[in-house]
């Protein structure tokens, strides 16, 4: 492989990775607040990616000609409003009754939830995949030599440079992101400080699905056909990547989404092209079997 | 009579009766005689994953992937090696077929707990969540590991699979699995299974061998898998690797925690239900005075399984015959005890 080559896979792979972080981003923040690994957050990005579907038709019609960054930024708002909804409503209605059951309990909820959404979604949308439109006319870019940038790809990755920024921000800089890592270190005596676990739990679940619901349109630019099927691929390898990051730990999640993404273009490219969606799960094996807390995760021995 | 010899005659009873009704099988309606048939398969996987997930309390959601070793293994062995077989016992009577399909599908069993093993040991270490996930993982590997393999037909399927299943086989299966399974839980060594999945810190501690159960329990399950994949194989003489994908591997889940997790007669039970259920939506979704969004609904069984699932755990998360965690009775949701403490202690 040459080094221009080397290069692409490697643009194309961060490329890929960035959509693996924003759903793993998820799957680690309900994880540090709750312990608990949301089966359900695949679907969402797949919710985000029909909002987009359904929503640019009837907005982007409003917004033509110079306006349509605006017009676009209005999808992915509106769609990251939309995704934040449904996970708040899915915590209410199926994990908050079961808080207190034991975690067996709620996985399998999780497992039903996302079935619902899937088969939900095929009901609703129809089993067939669907054309995801044009938001942003995909071409490469001039000027780059031997290597191709699409202008998908830079939009994602700024996309997700902002979101991740921004992110960043509300964890450390605001009180429910105070919040959240109090929750996260030790809720029972976050409770006795006065925080309420219930807002901050339903906070998460909505930050979470928003990033989700945004990966879901950023990838159906990508990857333009879309189906109520597509997210449990993609929730399944960002769960992954959440893992080989270190669960509960945000950046972790980022740096893991990268690293799945670059390592899957990699064997994409390679011989063993048929094996891609197997590599993820080989990676899980082999990260719970060396090192389960993950890249920046903690090495606890467990307290028996 | 106590109770070891009761379980005895019961199996031999099941075998005899079995026989009985595959020998006069012809009077029966040949869609109800598939149905079934299918019955006792999912009796078979309902009760080899309940052996894991109920009784050893490892979480493993690729169940189908054992099955999908056993029916491919099962197959392949019996299109391509019938032959000789075949000409040492003089031709296709009843004997050589007996003795080809007992073979085969022992084959099929064996080779699906060698994957039980690959999956039971990475497993060890793991615990609930990633648990599940890994298992999933390794049923979706499995089934790409098949698609890719093209002397068995890789995504095209396999066909042309002789028919041997029939309800003596089916029932008789079902009734050993059931014997062996019930016979290893209630004997000493048994009751290690249980001990790992209430506790296994405290299993551990008192010398209980925490690995040994669990690979047991992955290579038991398996092969009973294997084995219920194998008359899968040879009853729809088709099979197509997408057939036992995580989909599949749900549908015995849910036969598992409908039946209540640990408990083989309630998993046995919802195997019949639910493959029921199923059957009874199909005729649903076909009567025409229904409103057409009940008769879609009827016909998208996920939608149907994935809403009794939720159910099922907001209002009776031990299922129909399961019991809740015992130790130090749960306290539910709404300060209700669901468990009545025993007078002795058993």
């Amino acid at each position: 492989m040459s080094s221009a080559e080397f290069v692409q896979q490697i643009i194309n792979g961060v490329s890929l990775g960035a959509f693996y972080a924003l759903i793993a981003l998820g799957y680690t923040m309900v994880y540090g607040v709750l312990r608990f690994i949301n089966f359900a957050h695949g679907d969402v990005f797949m919710l985000g990616a029909f909002s987009g579907y359904y929503l640019t038709p009837r907005i982007m019609p409003h917004f033509q000609g110079a306006w349509t960054p605006v017009g676009v930024s209005a999808v992915l708002v509106l769609t990251m409003l939309i995704c934040a909804a449904i996970g708040i409503l899915i915590e209410r209605l199926a994990y908050r009754p079961l808080r207190k059951m034991p975690k067996l309990t709620v996985l399998i909820t999780a497992i039903g939830v996302s079935l619902f959404l899937e088969y939900g979604g095929q009901f609703v949308f129809g089993a067939d995949p669907k054309a995801f439109p044009e938001l942003i006319v995909d071409h490469a870019l001039e000027h780059t030599g031997v290597l191709t940038i699409t202008t998908t790809q830079v939009a994602a990755f700024i996309v997700t440079i902002f979101l991740l920024v921004a992110l960043t921000f509300i964890v450390k800089r605001t009180r429910l992101g105070m919040a959240m890592r109090a929750v996260s270190n030790n809720p029972t005596a976050a409770a006795l400080m006065g925080v309420n676990i219930d807002t901050v739990v339903s906070f998460t679940f909505g930050l979470g699905s928003a990033l989700a619901g945004a990966a879901g349109i950023l990838y159906a630019l990508s990857y333009p056909s879309i189906d109520p099927l597509m997210g449990l691929l993609p929730g399944v390898k960002a769960f992954v990547a959440a893992v080989l990051g270190g669960i509960g730990n945000i950046p972790g999640a980022a740096v893991g989404g990268v690293i799945l993404g670059v390592v899957e273009t990699f064997v994409g490219g390679s011989k063993f092209s048929t094996y891609r969606d197997a590599i993820a799960f080989a990676l899980l094996i082999g990260i719970l079997l060396f090192r389960p807390a993950g890249i920046f995760g903690k090495m606890q021995a467990e307290k028996v | 009579m106590n109770y070891k010899h009761i379980k005895k005659f019961a199996l031999l009873g099941a075998i005899i009766l079995a026989w009985v009704a595959s020998h006069y099988s012809g009077i029966f309606n040949p869609y109800w005689l598939q149905v079934a048939i299918f019955i006792g398969i999912n009796i078979t996987l309902a009760v080899s994953l309940n052996l894991i997930n109920g009784y050893t309390g490892q979480f493993s959601l690729g169940h189908a992937g054992f099955m999908a070793i056993g029916a491919y293994v099962s197959a392949y062995l019996s299109t391509e090696h019938s032959v000789w077989l075949f000409k040492a016992f003089g031709g296709a009577n009843n004997l050589s077929i007996g003795v080809l399909f007992i073979f085969v599908l022992i084959a099929g069993g064996l080779a699906a707990a060698i994957a039980g093993l690959i999956v039971g040991v990475p497993s060890l270490r793991l615990k609930g969540d990633y648990l599940a996930i890994v298992t999933l993982g390794f049923g979706e590997i499995i089934r790409v590991l098949i698609q890719n393999t093209d002397t068995v037909g890789g995504p095209r399927g396999y066909s042309g699979i002789a028919g041997y299943t029939t309800l003596f086989w089916t029932y008789s299966i079902a009734a050993l699995t059931i014997y062996i399974v019930v016979s290893l839980i209630d004997s000493t060594y048994g009751r290690g299974f249980l001990t790992v999945r209430d506790d296994e810190i405290a299993a551990e501690a008192v010398g209980i061998n925490t690995t040994r159960y669990k690979v047991t329990a992955f290579v038991l399950g398996a092969f009973f898998a294997g084995v219920a994949g194998g008359l899968y194989g040879h009853s729809t003489t088709y099979i197509n690797p997408s057939g036992f994908d995580f989909q599949r591997s749900i549908e015995i889940v849910i036969m598992v925690i409908l039946g209540g997790m640990g408990s083989t007669a309630g998993v046995a039970l919802a195997a019949i239900v639910l493959t029921l259920l199923l059957e009874y939506l199909r005729f649903v979704s076909g009567y025409q005075w229904l409103p057409e969004i009940v008769r879609r609904i009827a016909a998208n069984r996920m939608i149907i399984y994935s809403l009794v699932l939720i159910a099922l755990m907001l209002l009776r998360p031990q299922g129909l015959f399961g019991r809740l965690p015992r130790r130090g009775a749960v306290e539910l949701p709404g300060g209700k005890r669901k468990q009545k403490k025993p007078a002795v202690v058993t």
